[in-house]
């Protein structure tokens, strides 16, 4: 970056400035321009200041700790920020040693060559491929390419769209038998909301169907979600650390190599560790980027409505057992909640409280992980 | 001395007093190196290159598969329709009332540019969503390249170093910001006052609806200011000091500066970033879908609801019949947006490549 506020120049503007008066429309353009610019900070400033009042007093314990209840008019967001989170986890744990090492290729082993300036290309193209072109990528490859296939090698289900269909008319007379009993299994317990009525008919008719019927890895989940965010973020840690390796001096390279290490070791050793904060700010921006996405999701896995997470049998270890996460359920999502809430729900107006409080909670944490990577850049870059 | 050779068998060295945090020092090193390089550690580094290779090749295969997939879904949609013309027009029925029989009656057939993909005959024109997302994105360019410019400007020309490193971060902060957000703000707070404002000014008459193309753009270009702003700052102080010093020295004020030597200079940057901005607004999905309407139509009106290719992705793929004739139209409609961006894409590499040429002269 060249800088132009050097002391030459400095002296040269103040000079000019000293001598000729600015005619009026110069002036007025750059009030302006300096006005564009406020005006632009004035929004942030807008929509965080709304989100905060508006979603502030929404903030309760029960709201961040309780599943929604009454057709989602009352209860908490919990289930969404766990999703949240955990689609956010499994992205950044598949995203980030593909986009280190990926980069670690680029600027140490192919320096330039042919393979770093075709994998250069796909990052940059990979960048600017609209999100929504994510989702459909994520359903047409991981839910029916990927998902349907492990299904039939597994399982045995049918994995064209005409078996399936067959396959479905032939069980219709079951799951329409399964569906009776699990309505008047519901009216039997008095589930009435009707969220959590459908969840559960839902739930007790995929018990009952037989295992030919029923897929695992065929439909939206977790993990297909946080693999095609992975995608989607790939290019933001390729990035990040690229320039955090190339901002490793090369005489410590050098220092490295003169003392007989091999390359490996160089990277280990020497690289790898000097560009760490780099990295880590690069990780933290995709975490953000990864959170603030519903676009890439929709059709894989996020769903409206679940009782509480997408739990396993919990691994037990005689004393107390761990819960562990089923990536391969659907699950909730806090973008998807304020989407739906805002534009499904039946009473859309009236639930604009616990919208606002979803919408709180969701840019809180974007923007502490914004701040968070742009300070520890901050930080660094002045050190180094 | 035990603990010492002991270490070495591991492979690891034991964390020492005075080695800086970032884990890097040349006694570190040393000591890590103290073996000959042997076979099995030529193998290791073998091993280790091949697998940090699959990772570089990991963004690669991840673009082709990308574009495979659209295409071999979306390809699907052309033998499950009995012409290409219907993704243009259909014939449909042109339906008049008759006063003395008092019902309504098949007048002729007319060509028809429509998009209603689930009734008995799916109309699958892309006319409509492609107008939709042309109108959106050219009116939020139209918005935010002024801004973006003049945010650039402030940014590269104007402001202090100081004032500059406030600016910048608060402007990544806002590009931060989910786009689920700006679009719920948008539908709950701002649409409706537009709509009180529209009507005071008097332009009741033919702002159609409350959720229309101009309230998307105005979401949209929320978006792509501060990334307009940031790419044209970039280009901008990519031109040499040099220019600026001799228009300094010759007399010229700031602001002819940067109207005469800088702008002319950096446009083809500037360019560049206007035409990704633009591609941003096209592939933006969520606050197109939330304040936009909605609705498939062909309007010159920029009050008017319109639906965008990205909405109608997102909003109709989850109740499409996968295999059917609906949801690989909707892959195709995914794989003609992705060629789109693709091009702008390559636009602006080629110019900038050239912005980059010339800058070096």
């Amino acid at each position: 970056m060249t800088e132009h506020t050097g002391p030459a120049i400095q002296s040269a503007r103040q000079r000019v400035t000293q001598k000729t008066k600015a005619p009026v429309w110069a002036l007025l353009f750059e009030s302006i321009v300096r006005g564009v610019t406020g005006a632009v900070i004035l929004v942030l400033f807008f929509l965080m200041g709304t989100i905060l009042f508006r979603g502030g007093g929404q903030i309760t314990p029960e709201f961040l700790l309780q599943a929604p209840r009454d057709g989602m008019t009352a209860g908490g967001i919990f289930p969404a920020i766990m999703g949240t989170f955990f689609v956010v986890l499994f992205m950044i744990i598949m995203a980030l040693p593909l986009g280190v090492f990926g980069a670690v290729y680029m600027v140490e082993y192919s320096k330039g060559g042919l393979m770093s300036r075709i994998i250069r290309a796909a990052v940059n193209n990979l960048a600017g491929v609209p999100s929504i072109v994510f989702g459909l990528f994520g359903l047409g490859f991981f839910v029916l390419f990927v998902g349907r296939n492990l299904d039939y090698h597994i399982y045995g289900v049918p994995r064209t769209a005409e078996e399936v269909r067959q396959i479905q008319a032939e069980l219709a007379p079951l799951r329409a038998e399964a569906q009776d009993e699990a309505m008047a299994l519901a009216d039997e317990q008095d589930i009435v909301d009707p969220a959590e009525r459908e969840a559960f008919i839902e739930q007790y008719v995929e018990e009952q169907m037989p295992a030919v019927s029923r897929t695992v890895f065929g439909q939206g989940a977790m993990f297909w979600a946080a693999a095609t965010l992975a995608i989607l973020v790939l290019p933001f840690v390729i990035v990040a650390t690229e320039e955090a390796l190339r901002a490793v001096p090369p005489s410590t390279r050098e220092a490295a190599y003169g003392l007989g290490a091999t390359r490996w070791q160089v990277i280990a050793t020497v690289v790898l560790p000097q560009a760490k904060p780099g990295i880590l700010t690069g990780a933290i921006l995709a975490v953000a980027r990864g959170a603030g996405e519903l676009a890439p999701i929709l059709f894989v896995g996020v769903t409206f409505f679940t009782p509480g997470l997408p739990l396993t049998e919990p691994i037990n270890l005689g004393l107390f057992s761990i819960p562990v996460v089923n990536p391969f359920e659907e699950f909730m999502h806090l973008n998807y909640h304020i989407y739906t809430m805002a534009t499904q729900h039946h009473d859309p107006i009236g639930t604009r409280g616990i919208q606002f409080g979803t919408t709180l909670v969701l840019v809180a944490l974007t923007f502490v992980m914004n701040l968070m990577a742009i300070m520890l850049r901050r930080r660094y870059s002045r050190k180094g | 001395m035990s603990s010492d050779s002991e270490h070495r068998q591991e492979g690891r060295t034991p964390e020492r007093e005075g080695v800086p945090a970032h884990g890097f020092s040349p006694l570190l090193v040393r000591q890590r190196l103290r073996h000959p390089v042997s076979f099995f550690r030529r193998a290791r580094e073998r091993v280790i290159e091949s697998g940090v290779f699959l990772c570089g090749l990991a963004s690669i295969l991840a673009i082709s598969l990308i574009f495979f997939f659209l295409f071999k879904e979306g390809l699907q949609a052309f033998r499950m329709v009995d012409s290409p013309a219907q993704f243009i027009s259909s014939m449909g029925v042109q339906l008049e009332y008759d006063y003395e029989e008092d019902d309504v009656f098949v007048a002729g057939e007319r060509r028809e540019f429509a998009w209603q993909p689930v009734s008995d005959e799916p109309k699958l024109s892309f006319i409509p969503l492609m107008w939709g997302s042309l109108g959106i994105a050219t009116l939020a360019a139209v918005l935010s390249t002024f801004a973006g410019i003049g945010v650039g400007i402030f940014l590269s020309e104007i402001a202090t170093a100081r004032l500059r490193g406030l600016v910048k971060p608060t402007l990544e902060l806002l590009v931060g910001i989910p786009t689920v957000v700006i679009g719920f703000v948008m539908l709950a707070i701002v649409a409706q006052p537009l709509r009180q404002i529209a009507d005071a000014i008097g332009l009741a008459g033919i702002y159609g609806s409350t959720f229309n193309m101009f309230v998307g753009a105005v979401g949209v270009s929320i978006v792509i200011i501060p990334v307009i702003g940031s790419l044209v700052d970039d280009a901008l102080r990519a031109v040499p000091d040099d220019l600026r010093a001799a228009s300094l020295s010759v007399g010229a004020t700031r602001w002819q500066t940067t109207w005469r030597v800088v702008l002319p200079t950096g446009v083809s940057g500037v360019f560049g970033a206007v035409i990704l901005g633009f591609g941003r607004a096209l592939g933006e999905t969520m606050i197109v879908l939330m304040c936009a309407g909605n609705a498939p139509q062909i309007t010159g009106n920029p009050f008017d609801s319109v639906r965008t290719m990205t909405a109608a992705i997102a909003s109709e793929m989850g109740a499409a019949q996968v295999g059917g004739v609906h949801a690989q139209t909707l892959f195709l409609v995914g794989a003609i947006l992705i060629t789109i961006t693709f091009l702008l894409n390559l636009t602006v590499e080629l110019v900038v490549n050239r912005f980059r040429r010339k800058i070096r002269l």
